[in-house]
């Protein structure tokens, strides 16, 4: 089948990954991904970023299949029950309003600045190599440090899944997906 | 004349618990996948050839290859 552009958007993931660890202002470009899906879903109904452009998908297929990566077994009931699928939706979001308060705790001046990576909402990271100081206000800088944390342990648990079970499994349970699902489910 | 039923293969998705991510789209040979409003996906009985492709992809392993009878 004839490759189309949007076939190496998984480079475009992969960089900002690698992105993130020169400098972490980088970090807001994530936003694309929980954006685009959410208007995509709105305004046709379909889950066309799943389906199309989303290179995260993309390269856990490629490292999981191409490169051999998956033991592309059979991913556990539980997982892909909605029980589980929605529990996991509200889990991410809830953790993500507490990524968001603290920005606003650094905004106000309340709290300094904590330059680090949390990584599955427990590891504390050290980070501050990739801040070089910024014209931007603290908070602005602390979202890039928070939302990093939420891309990179995303990509923490898509990739492990990837390697226990097939490649795509992050699919299975990633929010964005489950929440973009939904809003097609709703627009029927 | 002796008449026989053929066999045939196709895809059939479990479509309640399908997360309708098109990972089975991308590697159908026979372009017979779609994803039907962002739900599920849906085989065109048509098109498939029951080659399976999409059942070794699928994430969710919701895709079964079954026998029917033409």
């Amino acid at each position: 089948m004839k490759k189309k552009w949007y076939d190496y958007l998984w480079i475009v993931s992969l960089t900002y990954l690698i992105l993130g660890f020169f400098n972490i202002l980088s970090a807001w470009l994530g936003l694309l991904c929980f954006f685009i899906p959410l208007i995509i879903s709105v305004a046709t109904g379909t889950k066309g970023y799943c389906n199309r452009y989303c290179g995260r998908g993309q390269l856990f297929g490629l490292l999981g299949g191409r490169f051999g990566l998956s033991r592309k077994k059979d991913i556990p009931g539980w997982m892909k029950s909605k029980w589980f699928r929605y529990g996991f939706l509200i889990f991410f979001f809830v953790m993500f309003f507490q990524m968001l308060w603290n920005t606003y705790l650094v905004f106000a001046g309340v709290r300094e600045i904590s330059q680090v990576v949390t990584l599955l909402w427990t590891f504390r990271l050290p980070w501050h190599w990739a801040y070089h100081g910024s014209l931007f206000p603290q908070g602005a800088v602390q979202f890039a440090f928070g939302f990093y944390s939420v891309m990179l342990t995303s990509t923490v648990l898509g990739f492990v899944t990837m390697i226990l079970f097939k490649p795509r499994s992050w699919c299975v349970y990633c929010p964005m997906g489950t929440m973009t699902q939904l809003i097609c489910k709703i627009r029927k | 004349m002796k008449t026989t039923t053929r066999k045939k293969k196709k895809a059939f998705v479990s479509t309640d618990v399908c997360v309708a991510c098109g990972s089975c789209v991308k590697v159908c040979p026979m372009k017979a996948i779609e994803i039907r409003k962002g739900i599920m996906a849906e085989v065109s009985a048509e098109k498939c050839v029951g080659c399976g492709k999409c059942a070794v992809e699928c994430p969710a392993s919701v895709i079964e290859i079954r026998e029917v009878e033409l």
